[in-house]
């Protein structure tokens, strides 16, 4: 219970100062739109070829603009040595570590949700057919995003290309889980809901998340304290 | 007496790739495929090899993270980097295999697309080291990169599998079938392909040495 409480009280900390300053959020949802608008001129959004790939094209767009937010959420805490204060507070690494990637995923998941209509009205595609299953593939996906980010964020925060080493070490990891998502994706915006010859990619996806969020959680301290 | 032990072995290693060249030469031409199947006897022991490297850089890694001695980290950084250049080779002769009999130079198959990732993943590994000053927490964060990949490792190769498969089921375990003498040749080449790397490794882990003792060496110059 006591554990939870200092996950949330980061979390919230996290989340009153993104939305004082708005700067993760608004850089990462102007990206968003840039890339979509990229992709308008690279494919033909009324062509079928291009409906049938708009959904992995999607999960790009989400990698790109999260690896935004997820990039500040240690370096915000350098300034002033919040993150010496953090580290020292009384509370475990676990929980600071569950508390920024909760904080993260709201903020992702904020940025994928405004950036979803977007997508819809640019490709010309009706996103909506089979909503919640599509909710439940952006809300597992986010996760592998976010639970690799936050870790790899505290593992990049102190060194030189800070900016430049976070997607280059996130992206090969996330090969499986944005590999699912985009094939669960790519049926789903399209109207057809998740099936036998699908449901394996669901699966995997839930166990990547269980399997990145419990080694997060088992090395985390290490990656802070040393 | 330790440098004995490493021409010994060099001169085993280089041996060893001799004779197995020789005997890979004087096999006949496979049935379909003629003169280019012979690549697998080197293609086939370097994936094995570099599997061997991420196995034992996992084993160094977490080694260095429980007992903090620095000699796991040499170790786990020097394999690492024999592993790739080996997986490198096999994504490369596995491309000329792949011109010649698929007429393409890649193709997103599982076993290509996966080798590549693995690839990306142990490269992003020593780009992490690059850019890390401190020894310490160099080796600290590199450990907790190795573990990541070393997971990642089977998901990825797993889903790639899923994803698409257009590689040739493997001749010699599961599917395809090789004759027994062949498969002896493989394996010949592979134990040269182990000792090729042992001392590429041992090489790599005195470099290592040296640059600690330099290291501290300078350090030591500073504080004087």
């Amino acid at each position: 219970m006591q554990f939870l409480r200092q996950v949330l009280v980061i979390t919230a900390k996290d989340l009153r100062a993104e939305i004082r300053t708005k700067e993760a959020v608004n850089s990462s949802l102007a990206f968003a739109v840039v890339i979509l608008l990229l992709f308008s001129f690279a494919f033909d959004a009324f062509e079928d070829t291009a409906k049938e790939m708009a959904g992995g094209l999607l999960w790009i767009v989400f990698a790109f603009s999260g690896t935004l937010i997820l990039n500040r959420s240690f370096a915000r805490e350098l300034p002033n040595d919040c993150l010496d204060a953090l580290i020292s507070a009384p509370l475990s690494g676990a929980a600071l570590f569950l508390g920024k990637a909760l904080g993260n995923f709201v903020l992702v998941l904020a940025v994928e949700l405004i950036s979803l209509p977007v997508f819809g009205i640019f490709s010309n595609v009706h996103w909506t057919q089979q909503f919640w299953q599509l909710m439940l593939v952006l809300v597992l996906g986010t996760w592998a995003m976010t639970v690799v980010g936050t870790i790899f964020s505290a593992l990049t925060v102190n060194i030189r290309l800070r900016e430049v080493m976070l997607p280059m070490l996130t992206y090969p990891i996330l090969v499986p889980a944005l590999m699912a998502a985009m094939q669960l994706t790519m049926g789903l915006v399209l109207g057809k809901p998740i099936g036998p010859d699908t449901v394996m990619w669901l699966k995997m996806l839930i166990g990547f998340d269980v399997m990145y969020t419990a080694a997060s959680v088992l090395l985390v301290e290490t990656v802070l304290v040393g | 007496m330790r440098n004995y032990i490493l021409y010994g072995l060099g001169a085993a290693a280089a041996l060893l790739i001799a004779r197995d060249i020789n005997v890979i030469a004087g096999l006949p031409r496979e049935a379909s495929q003629g003169a280019i199947f012979k690549i697998i006897f080197f293609h086939v022991p370097m994936a094995m090899t570099a599997m061997l490297c991420s196995f034992v850089a996992l084993i160094g890694s977490v080694m260095f993270l429980l007992t903090k001695n620095f000699k796991y980290d040499a170790l786990a950084v020097s394999v690492t980097e024999v592993g790739l250049a080996f997986l490198a080779a096999n994504l490369v002769t596995g491309s000329i295999w792949g011109r010649v009999i698929w007429g393409i130079w890649w193709a997103w198959d599982a076993r290509l697309t996966s080798a590549l990732v693995c690839w990306l993943l142990y490269a992003g590994y020593l780009a992490l080291r690059n850019a890390i000053e401190e020894p310490t927490q160099r080796a600290t964060f590199a450990a907790v990169f190795s573990i990541f990949a070393f997971i990642d490792v089977p998901i990825v190769i797993f889903s790639i599998k899923w994803w698409r498969t257009q590689h040739p089921a493997p001749v010699f375990w599961g599917g395809g079938s090789i004759p027994g003498a062949w498969a002896a040749v493989a394996g010949w080449n592979w134990l040269a392909m182990v000792l090729l790397g042992t001392v590429l490794i041992a090489i790599r882990l005195r470099q290592e040495d040296s640059q600690r003792e330099i290291d501290s060496l300078r350090r030591m110059a500073h504080a004087l």
